[in-house]
């Protein structure tokens, strides 16, 4: 297997004890685009815990950044308005589906959900397409 | 203060192991979602290892009667595919195949100070907001459940 696989399969190791870290200490699915959400729109009482997640989160990508930044290295490669386009689809999307990428492609997916099922094989499809309009269309070097 | 130490903890090894997956880096996600062009599968091990280590623990953690820094399971139960559904995720897939961010990342690589995070960090925050907006208006959700 070449390093770079071992490394995806060790991050991805880390990422599944973190989100069965959450679910052990505080039954709660590792769902990002609720957790920010509920920080935009609070709910009374149900705040503090979501900061927290996030600031562990900075922490994280901060000491990527001191200690091994290349893992942090930025590759753009669109212009500017399609990162703009793309993060509005995003959270628009996320909202509306119910979840992203860690709530129902890593949390919901393990725990066998349907609809997490379904949302995975939808969104990664449609990242699929979109990806191969960008090189389609040369919007993407 | 247990509970937020708690999820201190799992945002910080979380976005780690995001790291070390070359997950950070947007080029990865769109080789990996690039199926007509370069395709790189190294993403398929990060997913093998996330859903690997879950689905084991979720089954041994769902055994207990309680979480340990709470009285109550926070997990969501529905089972029906929903236009919703379906719609949502279609449009974020789009959006994370044109970005190569997902709203964990776009958190993350904040660290990095540099711009385009910025940017789709801010995109994110206001496609989540313009969703809530219009939600409240014409019941979007609801009539797509």
């Amino acid at each position: 297997m070449s390093t770079e696989w071992m490394m995806s399969l060790v991050g991805g190791t880390m990422i599944g004890i973190a989100v069965s870290l959450m679910l052990l200490w505080n039954g709660r699915v590792t769902g990002v685009s609720s957790i920010v959400y509920g920080v935009l729109v609070p709910h009374k009482g149900d705040i503090a815990w979501r900061w927290y997640f996030i600031v562990g989160l900075l922490l994280g990508g901060l000491s990527l950044k001191i200690t091994a930044p290349q893992f942090l290295a930025i590759e753009v490669q669109t212009s500017t308005w399609i990162g703009a386009l793309a993060g509005t689809l995003v959270g628009f999307g996320a909202m509306l589906g119910g979840g992203c990428t860690s709530g129902h492609g890593v949390c919901g997916v393990s725990r066998v959900s349907p609809r997490s099922i379904v949302a995975t094989i939808v969104f990664m499809s449609a990242g699929m397409a979109a990806v191969a309009f960008l090189r389609k269309t040369g919007l993407m070097i | 203060m247990t509970y937020n130490i708690g999820a201190l903890i799992v945002g910080l090894l979380f976005a780690i192991g995001l790291g070390v997956s070359g997950i950070l880096q947007p080029a990865k996600i769109i080789g990996f979602l690039d199926v007509f062009g370069k395709w790189n599968p190294a993403l398929l091990f990060t997913m093998a290892g996330a859903v690997g280590v879950h689905f084991i623990t979720y089954k041994l953690i769902r055994k207990r009667k309680t979480p340990m820094f709470s009285k109550e399971w926070f997990i969501p139960t529905r089972q029906e595919i929903t236009p919703a559904l379906v719609i949502g995720s279609l449009i974020f897939g789009i959006g994370w195949g044109l970005g190569g961010y997902c709203p964990t990342v776009s958190v993350t690589t904040l660290a990095s100070f540099e711009i385009r995070p910025i940017i789709v960090f801010a995109s994110i925050i206001f496609g989540m907001l313009l969703f809530g907006f219009i939600d409240k208006k014409m019941h979007l959700k609801s009539k797509l459940e």
